[in-house]
This record gives C-alpha cells, structure tokens and sequence, in this order.
C-alpha cells in the first residue's frame, strides 16, 4: 500500500541492470548478442538464444529448443530453472514468469535490495494453448519490447484469420495453400490454430519444421497429422495446407506445389502495402507480440515508474510512455534490429 | 460494403489477372443494380467526391489519435489512408456499414461541416478491411493495379459480349450503368448513345515478316507513313467537347489542355501524341514527363508542348466514314485539315517509294538520321476496322541496335516466375567495374530460363534483399530499339525497350562492350 513512496524513493536509485541487459552485481547478461560467461536466455528465437556462451539459466523448455538447433553442446552448462521458482545467486534473486511468446519463453524478474526489475523479453497476452500464458508481474522499471510499438498494429483475433486461410482452401480446392510460417513458435502456434478451428486433415511441412514441431509434441502439444511435404505429389498437396518458412515460399521449394496461394502469418501483414510487395496473395495476420494496446496495457499494469524500450519501434512507445508521465528511454540494442522481420 | 471490400482486397493482392477477373465477374452477377455499376464505377474511378479530400479524413484522424503518432505511424506505413485505417482507435462493428449506394449518397449530399462526424462514424462501424476499403473509397486513390481494361473485359465476360462492343460503348454511359447491364444481360438493347462523341476501338497493324511478306505484297497497293515514335491516341471533337483517349480507351483528356482546347471542327481522329516545338518530335523521354498524370503540370505544359500527329480518320463531323478504303478517309482527313485550321495537330506525310527495296532504304535512313522508329504500311483499299486484322496495316521497325552486356544483378520476377531469377540487370565496362545500363525480363525460353536461374544462383556473390549481385560473367547479346542520355542511370544511358537477344554462353566478359563504344548509340 506504501508502494508509491517507496518506488519514489527507489526511482532516483541506480539500477542494476546496466544498459546492454548486464545484471551487474553477478555479471550475468539477459539474452546477449555475443557469447558472454554467464547468460539468462528469455526464449530460444535466434536473435535471443545464440550458441557459444560459457553458462546458460533458461527454462527447461528453452533450453531443450536451443539443444535441438544448436546441438547439445551449444553452451559450457545449461541450468534449468522452472517458472514461479526463486534462484537467488548471491544477493540478486532471478525469477521466471511465463511471457506466453512461444514454448518456454520467460519474463526475468530481478531483485536486489529491494528493487524489482523485469525484462519482458518476447512476450503477448492473447491466448495461445503453445505457449504458458502471460502472468503480468509488478516491478520498478520495466524492459518491454517494442516490435509492434506503433498505433497502427492493433492485431485481430486469431482465430478470424485463421477462418480466411480455410475460406480460401473452400474457395480454391485446387489450389495448395502454403502458409510462411517462422520455424520455431509461429508454425507450432498456426497448426493448433487450425486444428482448433476443427481442421483435423494432414498438414504438410517443409523440412525446417520437422524437428521443431516433433519437439513441441514431445513436450506435450497436440499438433495432429503432421506429414513431410516432400514425400507427398504434386497432385497430393492440392487443396491442402503446407507450413513452410517465408523464405522457401517464394523461393524453388514452392515450385513442388499446384499453384500455390502464398499466405504469411505474421504481425506485419496488417499493412497490405508490404504483403504486397512481396507479393503475398493471402496476409495472415497473426502476432506473437503485443499489440500497440497490449504493450500500452503492459506498461500501466506493471505499476513500473521507469520504462526501458527495447527491440523495436522504440520512439513511439518511448514517446508515450513520457505522456503518462514516466521515466522512459529507448535501448537501442543493435543487434536486435537485424532479425527484426524474421520472428513475429 | 462488406463484398466490396473483399473485392478490393482480392484484387489488390492477387498477382493473377485471371483470377482478378474471375473475382470481379463474379462480384457482377452477385451483386444488384445500382450497387455493381456504382462499384465499377469507384474501381475505374469515374466517382469523385467534392469535398471528401484527405485532408478532412487525416483531420478527423488527429483529432483521435496524436499527431506525433501518426506521422511515426504514417512514416512507418507509407501511405496515408493504409495509416488511417490501421490507426483508427475506435470498434464498433455491431451496426453494418451502409451500402455503396447509400455511402455514396452520404459523401456527395453531406455537407461539408458535417462530413468529419460521419467520417468519424463510419469508421468505428467498419471492420478492419472495411475500413481500408472505405479510405480507398473516400480518397479515391485506389492504387490497387485495375486498369479500365481489365474492367471492361470483365464486363465482356460476364455479358458474353466482344470486348469490342464494350469500349464501343463504354465511354457513352454512365455510373451506375444500369441500361449497360441490361443490355449484357440481353434484357435490353445496345445503349444508344452519341456515336461521334465516344471512344471507338483502334485498327492496329501487325509487324511485316520480311523474308515472306515482300514477295507477295505489291508495292502499288500500300501506302507508306513514318512510325512515330510517342502513343497512339484517338481525338474525339464534337459539338464543342474535345476528348483525347489512349489506345485502351483511358480517358487523358485532363492532362492534355494544351491539345483539347486547341481543336477546330469535328470529327474522330487516330494519330500519335507527341511533344516538341513547332510540330518537331522531341525524344520520348520528354513525352514521358506529361504521361500517366491527372492534370496537366503547368511547368510542362510550356516546357514539353503536346501535339499529335494525325494519321487517319474515323468520324468526318458526324458522319462515319470508317467503311471507305483507305485512299478515300486519306482525301477526307487532307480536306478537313484544309477546312480546318489547326494549330495543335498536323498531318503525318505520305511516303512516295516505288519498291521495298527503296523503302527499306528510307527506313534505314530515316532512323539513322532523324530516329524514326521505322514504317506503317497501309493497304490503300482497307476500311478502318477495330482490332489487328490480318495483311491490311503493318509496322516495318527498323533493325534494333545489338550490344553484348555483362549480367550483373538478377531478382525474382513475379507470378507464375516469382521462383526464378528472370529480371536481369546488365551493364557496360568503365575502365575495370561494370556500370548498369539497362533492365531486361524477357527474350528467353523457358528452358534458358530454367538455365539462366541455375546460374544465378550458382554464381551470386552477394545478396541485398531480393536482388542477387552475380560474377561479372556472362554476356546478354541485348537488342534495343534507341539509346537515351539519362541523369538516373550511373552509366549515363537509358535504353528503349531492351531485351535479351541471345545468352552468350560463349563469350568473355572481357569482350563485352565499353561504355565508350555505347556513344555511338545517343
């Protein structure tokens, strides 16, 4: 109840986090962008979870995703930590919260001398039977990631989406529907879409998803009949839906399929100008980030003063968050921007 | 609303013209008068609305949003109505849009005070696409790639009409079409419309096969024109309206006052928009400044003057003479231009020759010396009739200019090739690099292309985005019909409708053409 004279007392304090996400007083840096001795991974996308660092915190589904794509000797030692469970290494304390990104993806809580610091790392609240759902965790300053951090992302219900892919499979039966799915999260996240939308015929998958999806059934994911698409017939894959990564859909893999509808599931499909330039005949807009509102939510809910904006659009939040009148700044972590478009 | 957005979107988005066309066909019997004809009309942007201007959607915008968001937004998104509709805070879809009809009545009898509060309405009512949809609607800047031709051949497969009668009467009727539909619907007759005063199918000529066509052609029975080197254009002047329509019947009388306030007498005219001073043809680059506009820039206008060059005659005043030989609209055309004084059109000379082989001298001279981009010869004894009937007009082109160029750039093309590398960009030497000198996508076989795509990918060097810089190692023998001195281009030069000739598997990069040697060529 006294939480706002103690917060005030804490905003002025200096945090413990320096800017590039290094908890200080341990030397343990959350999601580095180079190999480091000790590392606390958020999530296993690519541009989170690199291989090569001495030792690994993550959760214990992270770290098996990061073993599967980067072999089980990507890092010195892996420690896993399950969500809610304290770990306190000398007088900082690290806790996991589900960030409901994708499978295993944690929010860091950090605390230390009183000070509650949280990294949301990749996160979104809408529902998502992939991934543990989102717990909202109060703190004093906020990391938030910013990747649809613009008022024009305000994301529709999966599920209308999903509805469009199967209205266009009605409409053209003729046609393979493959959907540009990133590999790890995305995929795994639009097969249960479709499934739940009562969708149970096959569904075919590019090699790249193979391993991943087989992955996520093991850790107790229902995903269906999921069959390797280049052991079915041209004339096999008419009508049907094919999972592929966005980079193989436009590429000489697709050439495999009867005329195919190029579809993408991803944030960025909301802007038509973009889908199509690249020439995507049916956007799927489906994010595995908050929306403009969510992350807006996000940051009142937390009851942090003091808001640190990370990969992304940075300016807009940044911007609104100081309208609310809190302590805001943006990150500018570089490396982050190169795998921008590749994840969501 | 809701079918029309869909629409919209289907045709944005699909790169198939069949399919587009299937969508629109099927949108046409799915949907009633005044309903479709209104939408025909929204998509081949025959309806504007006064006071529906973006200026008041971006006002009613900023008064929901931060402005300091949207222009981080508008940045981001790139154009203003997309911005608008994804920006738009407000969902309320529990009450339907109102129908195009009613819409339209909406925008055009609301006043203007009134329009951002209705506005504003409409768009918490629409669902996400709707809202896109309504933006596009409201600014009438659709940018979705329909041309009105696609549209009239819809029309033409949902009557099971010729397309031919379509255009025949397109530009007689309008919004909402109703007496069009009935008619394709064979519930009433053909639109009985102004015959002088609207667009009439064009006559086009086939190119002359030069090993089989001389032998059995007389020379006697054709007459010889330059080929001009702008676009073909038909002139409509009747009763005080002048209209100025492209090949495909698009309506570009509004960019062209210049020309449609400087016509005397009446009649319909086929010929070819050029721009120059006094009657003198300046190069096309120049005549491209004043294409594909709205409204004339005043700039241009001084600067790049229009005029065209009339070559034939289809309506003499009222009267049709499109069933006279050719000799006899000729005498028609010099008499009305003897009547007529005209200061924005000439006439385009008959050439006197009396074999092919001194034509074909002529031809080679012609192009030599002044450019022209070869003949037209015209059966002396043909009438004027619409589309590309066989043996009666052909184009002669002059020989196209030959260069051998380095490959250097390769992108994905679109479509049934969006898997293939076939969009090609190769260049000249300049000391040791390679500069661009010009873009080619077609001029290959299949199988070359199949071959043409292994080899790009075997050879890339580096990738940005979708274009793949490739060695400096393959030769194009390119074929081109003109050299242009260009500022855009690095190397200097811009070339005429180039394409690939021949792949020279066999030849040295080394030996590929200079820049230097590419001067003769301006």
């Amino acid at each position: 109840m006294n939480r706002g004279r103690i917060r005030g007392v804490i905003a002025g304090m200096q945090p413990f986090l320096a800017r590039d996400l290094c908890v200080t007083p341990i030397d343990a840096t959350i999601d580095p962008t180079r190999p480091v001795e000790r590392a606390i991974i958020t999530h296993g996308h690519a541009d989170h979870a690199r291989a090569g660092h001495g030792a690994v915190l993550a959760t214990p589904d992270t770290i098996a995703i990061m073993q599967e794509r980067y072999g089980a000797n990507c890092a010195g030692s892996f420690q896993p930590l399950d969500f809610g469970v304290p770990l306190t290494v000398d007088d900082v304390t690290i806790t996991f919260f589900p960030a409901g990104h994708i499978l295993g993806s944690a929010q860091v809580l950090l605390e230390h001398k009183g000070m509650r610091i949280v990294d949301t790392g990749d996160y979104k609240r809408l529902h998502d039977r992939t991934a543990q759902p989102f717990e909202l965790v109060q703190c004093d300053l906020l990391v938030t990631e910013a990747t649809f951090g613009l008022p024009v992302f305000q994301h529709p219900k999966p599920q209308d989406e999903i509805a469009r892919l199967l209205a266009s499979l009605a409409a053209y039966p003729e046609r393979a529907h493959v959907v540009g799915c990133y590999a790890l999260g995305k995929a795994q996240r639009v097969i249960a879409l479709i499934r739940d939308a009562g969708y149970d015929r096959p569904i075919y998958l590019h090699g790249a998803m193979l391993r991943l999806c087989a992955l996520y059934e093991a850790r107790g994911i229902a995903l269906g009949d999921l069959r390797p698409a280049t052991e079915a017939s041209k004339a096999d894959l008419a009508g049907q839906i094919v999972i592929a990564p966005p980079s193989a859909i436009k590429d000489r893999w697709s050439r495999r399929l009867p005329d195919p509808v190029l579809a993408v599931a991803s944030g960025w499909m909301s802007v038509k100008q973009r889908a199509k330039q690249s020439g995507v005949e049916l956007p799927l807009v489906i994010s595995d980030h908050c929306d403009w509102g969510e992350l807006n939510q996000s940051i009142v809910e937390t009851g942090a003063s003091r808001i640190w904006v990370t990969h992304g659009r940075e300016d807009a939040l940044v911007y609104q968050c100081q309208k609310l009148g809190l302590d805001a700044e943006p990150l500018n972590i570089l490396a982050y921007e190169d795998a921008e478009e590749g994840e969501n | 609303m809701r079918d029309f957005a869909q629409l919209l979107e289907l045709l944005a988005l699909t790169p198939s013209r069949n399919r587009k066309l299937e969508a629109l066909v099927h949108y046409l019997r799915a949907t009633p008068d005044p309903e479709r004809g209104l939408a025909l009309a929204i998509l081949t942007g025959a309806i504007s609305f006064k006071n529906v201007k973006p200026a008041i959607l971006r006002d009613v915008v900023e008064r929901e949003v931060d402005p300091h968001l949207f222009r981080l937004s508008y940045d981001y998104v790139g154009d203003l109505g997309e911005t608008i509709a994804l920006i738009w805070p407000h969902h309320d879809a529990t009450e339907p849009l109102p129908s195009l009809t009613e819409l339209i009545e909406l925008f055009t009898i609301t006043p203007k005070p009134k329009l951002p509060a209705l506005i504003a309405s409409l768009l918490t009512r629409a669902a996400i696409n709707e809202r896109w949809a309504l933006v596009k609607i409201a600014t009438g800047a659709l940018r979705i790639g329909l041309s009105a031709r696609l549209a009239k051949t819809a029309l033409a497969e949902f009557g099971g009409k010729p397309l031919q009668d379509i255009e025949e009467v397109w530009n007689g009727v309008s919004p909402p079409y109703a007496e069009l539909f009935a008619w394709l619907e064979d519930k009433a007759e053909r639109p009985d419309i102004d015959h002088a005063a609207r667009f009439h199918p064009l006559m086009l000529s086939n190119p002359i096969d030069e090993a089989k066509d001389f032998e059995r052609l007389d020379p006697a029975d054709f007459a010889a024109e330059w080929k001009w080197d702008g676009i073909r254009v038909q002139l409509i002047a009747s009763r005080g309206q002048v209209s100025l329509f492209s090949r495909t019947g698009d309506d570009i009388a509004p960019a062209f006052p210049d020309i449609t306030e400087n016509i005397f007498g009446d009649g319909v005219l086929d010929g070819e928009l050029l721009v120059g001073e006094s009657f003198e043809p300046a190069p096309f680059n120049d005549l491209q400044q004043r294409l594909n506009r709205k409204v004339a820039n005043p700039k241009h206008l001084t600067q790049y003057p229009a005029f065209i060059r009339v070559y034939d005659m289809l309506f003499d005043g009222p009267e049709d003479i499109r069933a006279l030989l050719w000799t006899e609209r000729r005498a028609r055309l010099e008499a009305w231009f003897a009547r007529h004084r005209q200061t924005r059109v000439d006439l385009s000379p008959v050439l006197s020759f009396g074999s092919w082989e001194q034509l074909g001298e002529m031809r080679r001279q012609g192009a030599a010396e002044h450019g022209h981009e070869g003949v037209m010869l015209k059966l002396r004894s043909a009438p004027y009739l619409p589309g590309r009937p066989k043996g009666l007009w052909f184009k002669w082109k002059r020989d196209p200019n030959l260069v051998d160029a380095v490959l250097m750039y390769a992108q994905r093309g679109h479509g049934r090739r969006s898997s293939y590398y076939s969009d090609f960009t190769f260049g000249a030497w300049k000391g040791n690099e390679v500069v661009p000198i010009g873009k080619a996508y077609f001029g290959f076989t299949d199988e070359e292309l199949r071959e043409l795509d292994r080899w790009v990918r075997n050879h890339t060097v580096k990738a940005f985005g979708p274009v793949r810089e490739v060695e400096k190692a393959l030769v194009f023998e390119v074929a081109f019909d003109s050299a242009q001195s260009s500022r855009r281009h690095k190397s200097g030069i811009a070339l005429r409708f180039p394409r690939i000739n021949r792949i020279r598997w066999d030849k040295p990069a080394q030996e590929a053409a200079t820049l230097d040697e590419m001067q003769v060529f301006l």
